[in-house]
């Protein structure tokens, strides 16, 4: 039993993936893992009740009966201590794979991400590939400190790569991507996703680029820009909108840092109105970022203001009413984007 | 007991030389606004951190700090390279990305460059130790830190982390009385720093950190000790901090007295002690010394003023791998 089991009511399958399995999302990131430790012999893991107990969310259970503790690492409670370890593992040859447990935690390794692995090859041209996962978001009634969405933090610092995958297909190829990277990754899995999302997921070595954005569904009218939890909230109001004799256009950032600006500036350009939706709060956040973008390289192919809907400037509430009020969500979607398209 | 033999010992002496005259001519350069921003003396710590270089093999790993001028020398970047750093320029270790001694890393000297959180690189060397003890390699990975940093939350995390793993580490304690401003008293209610070894499970040796042969001593059996498998080491070097923290303080809430008292323990003067009483050491040999000194740091002087500054076009150059 994981602490979240039965949170997640619903399980939704997604179509027209390519693959031959079908895996959970938390699966195809546990398929990852052990596809990279099988290939690769300096890809190891470390973290808090990663090994014996197989994960707070059980993702990397099985890892330790198959590869050994010397490559599936239980550590003491020491974020700080085990992020600085990783990049001394990575000078010598090896390429860690941190767990943080929670997003909220990565807070206590903060400088050994943003000071000294995200600086090192600018500095001394030492690459550091270390990769940190960090499960994060909300929607699982888990309160201020177990549902952050601290991705902006980390998108603000040079030197980083921050990526958040939005389908089981993307959380495995963008892990192996992101392990294979010479630089620090932050990958951002979605716990609200571990189990209620399912889907077509390749075998074997078929990474997904860092930095390539993926047009979800195809439409003239609206683009809607989303990452994480939020693709899938996206998509779910674009069918609805798509009764009503909409067409819109979902396109999913997959990589944070960098942006897919290419992308980004094609959708927007194509259809003339933009909503920007994530489930981190609102300032400064990566939304901010992606209008600035397409205010600046594409002003005269927009018929309307760039609507950003995020999370309010609030901790995460735990009481669902609130949460609820917090997290933005298909239904909040949809207002937003009639409210945009009657623009 | 690892006796110190007279050729240990005058290589010592040269590295120690050398680190004070680079020191010496650091802040000469700095008063000539050759070099910017901060300058950050070492002298008074030539002893430990010479003796704790040279305690190492050529393929253990070392992270130095900012005043540990000694240990970069004895791993082998060149004074070239280093005022190279210094005066900004693209030859520098960091082409001119990083000031002082801050990021000199340059693992094919085995060197970590280390970044002004101190004590950052002791998480790193638990990182470098750990893989050590994984490959099962018989190499040993040595850090610094000082006595502001003994109250970091990562000193604590680190050296937990080694003693649970039983690492191939030794830590150097720099203990120098004063982290900027802040004296002892004011960064612990313990007399020593190695106190703490116990509550980690690991040894913990004070030493005078103003003598080389007691410092090489105390290092060269932590290393190995480490190398053997006997797991890490923690080695609180006394010494004092001679100069302000950086060239702009001129640290009069330091004690007159307690600089007189330590003047008088000069690492330096010391060493020359035991080499004279050696018969390895009078006044000609010492002033030849010096004069090599001298033209060796002439000549690298020259190359790093004659080297270019980096070409701002390659600003954003090596952000990322």
């Amino acid at each position: 039993m994981t602490w979240d089991q039965g949170l997640h009511k619903t399980t939704t399958v997604l179509n027209g993936e390519q693959g031959t399995r079908e895996l959970t999302y938390l699966e195809a990131i546990r398929a990852a893992l052990r596809f990279e430790m099988q290939r690769d012999a300096r890809v190891l893991l470390m973290g808090e009740d990663i090994g014996v107990y197989g994960g707070a969310f059980k993702v990397t259970q099985g890892l330790i009966e198959e590869f050994g503790e010397d490559r599936v690492i239980d550590t003491p409670m020491t974020e700080l201590a085990m992020l600085y370890a990783a990049i001394g593992m990575s000078f010598e040859g090896f390429r860690p794979v941190v767990e943080m447990q929670f997003a909220d935690f990565i807070s206590t390794g903060f400088d050994a991400i943003v000071q000294f692995a995200a600086t090192n090859h600018f500095r001394w041209r030492q690459p550091v590939p270390i990769t940190v996962r960090a499960p994060g978001g909300g929607g699982l009634r888990a309160g201020p400190f177990h549902s952050q969405s601290n991705e902006a933090w980390f998108v603000h610092t040079p030197g980083l790569k921050v990526v958040a995958p939005a389908t089981p297909a993307d959380a495995y190829g963008l892990l192996l991507s992101a392990i294979r990277d010479p630089n620090p990754v932050i990958y951002y899995e979605t716990k609200y996703l571990y189990r209620s999302l399912k889907g077509l997921v390749p075998e074997g070595d078929v990474p997904v680029p860092i930095g390539q954005a993926v047009v979800r569904r195809s439409g003239e009218e609206l683009s809607i820009i989303a990452y994480g939890a939020m693709v899938q909230e996206a998509l779910s109001a674009a069918t609805v909108l798509e009764q009503d004799g909409h067409s819109i256009e979902v396109l999913d950032l997959r990589t944070l840092k960098p942006l897919d600006e290419t992308a980004i500036l094609a959708t927007a350009r194509k259809t003339g109105k933009v909503l920007i939706v994530h489930e981190a709060n609102r300032t400064c956040g990566v939304g901010g970022e992606v209008a600035a973008i397409i205010v600046e390289q594409a002003f005269e192919y927009l018929d309307a203001p760039i609507t950003r809907l995020a999370a309010p400037d609030t901790p995460v509430p735990y009481s669902p009413p609130l949460e609820d009020a917090y997290r933005p969500n298909a239904a909040k979607i949809l207002a937003a984007a009639r409210e945009l398209l009657a623009y | 007991m690892n006796e110190i033999d007279d050729d240990l010992l005058q290589r010592a002496h040269y590295w120690m030389r050398l680190t004070r005259a680079l020191d010496d001519r650091g802040t000469f350069l700095h008063k000539q606004s050759k070099i910017v921003g901060g300058y950050f003396s070492q002298i008074g710590h030539e002893a430990l951190s010479v003796a704790a270089a040279l305690s190492l093999g050529p393929h253990d790993i070392i992270a130095p700090m900012h005043r540990d001028l000694g240990a970069y020398l004895v791993r082998g970047l060149t004074p070239r390279r280093i005022l190279a750093q210094w005066l900004g320029r693209e030859t520098g270790v960091t082409r001119g990305r990083d000031a002082n001694l801050h990021g000199m890393g340059d693992l094919s000297l085995g060197i970590i460059g280390f970044i002004s959180h101190l004590p950052a690189s002791t998480g790193v060397i638990a990182g470098v130790a750990h893989a050590i003890k994984l490959k099962g390699e018989p190499r040993v990975a040595m850090c610094f830190f000082g006595d502001g940093s003994a109250s970091q939350g990562l000193a604590h995390e680190a050296m937990n982390w080694a003693s649970v793993f039983k690492l191939p580490m030794v830590i150097i304690c720099e203990n120098n009385q004063y982290a900027y401003s802040t004296p002892l008293s004011r960064q612990m209610a313990i007399e020593h720093i190695a106190q703490r070894a116990a509550g980690y499970g690991m040894p913990g040796v004070i030493v005078d950190g103003n003598d080389f042969v007691a410092v090489y001593r105390a290092a060269r059996e932590a290393v190995e000790r480490a190398r053997a498998g006997g797991g890490p080491t923690f080695i609180e070097c006394k010494t004092m901090r001679m100069r302000g923290h950086a060239i702009h303080d001129n640290m009069a809430y330091v004690p007159k007295e307690l600089l007189a008292e330590w003047e008088a323990r000069d690492p330096i003067a010391r060493i020359e002690e035991v080499l004279r009483a050696r018969g390895l050491l009078d006044d000609a040999t010492l002033a030849a010394l010096l004069a090599r000194i001298e033209a060796e740091l002439d000549e690298a002087q020259a190359f790093a003023e004659a080297s270019p500054y980096p070409d701002p076009a390659t600003l954003t150059d090596g952000v990322y791998a």
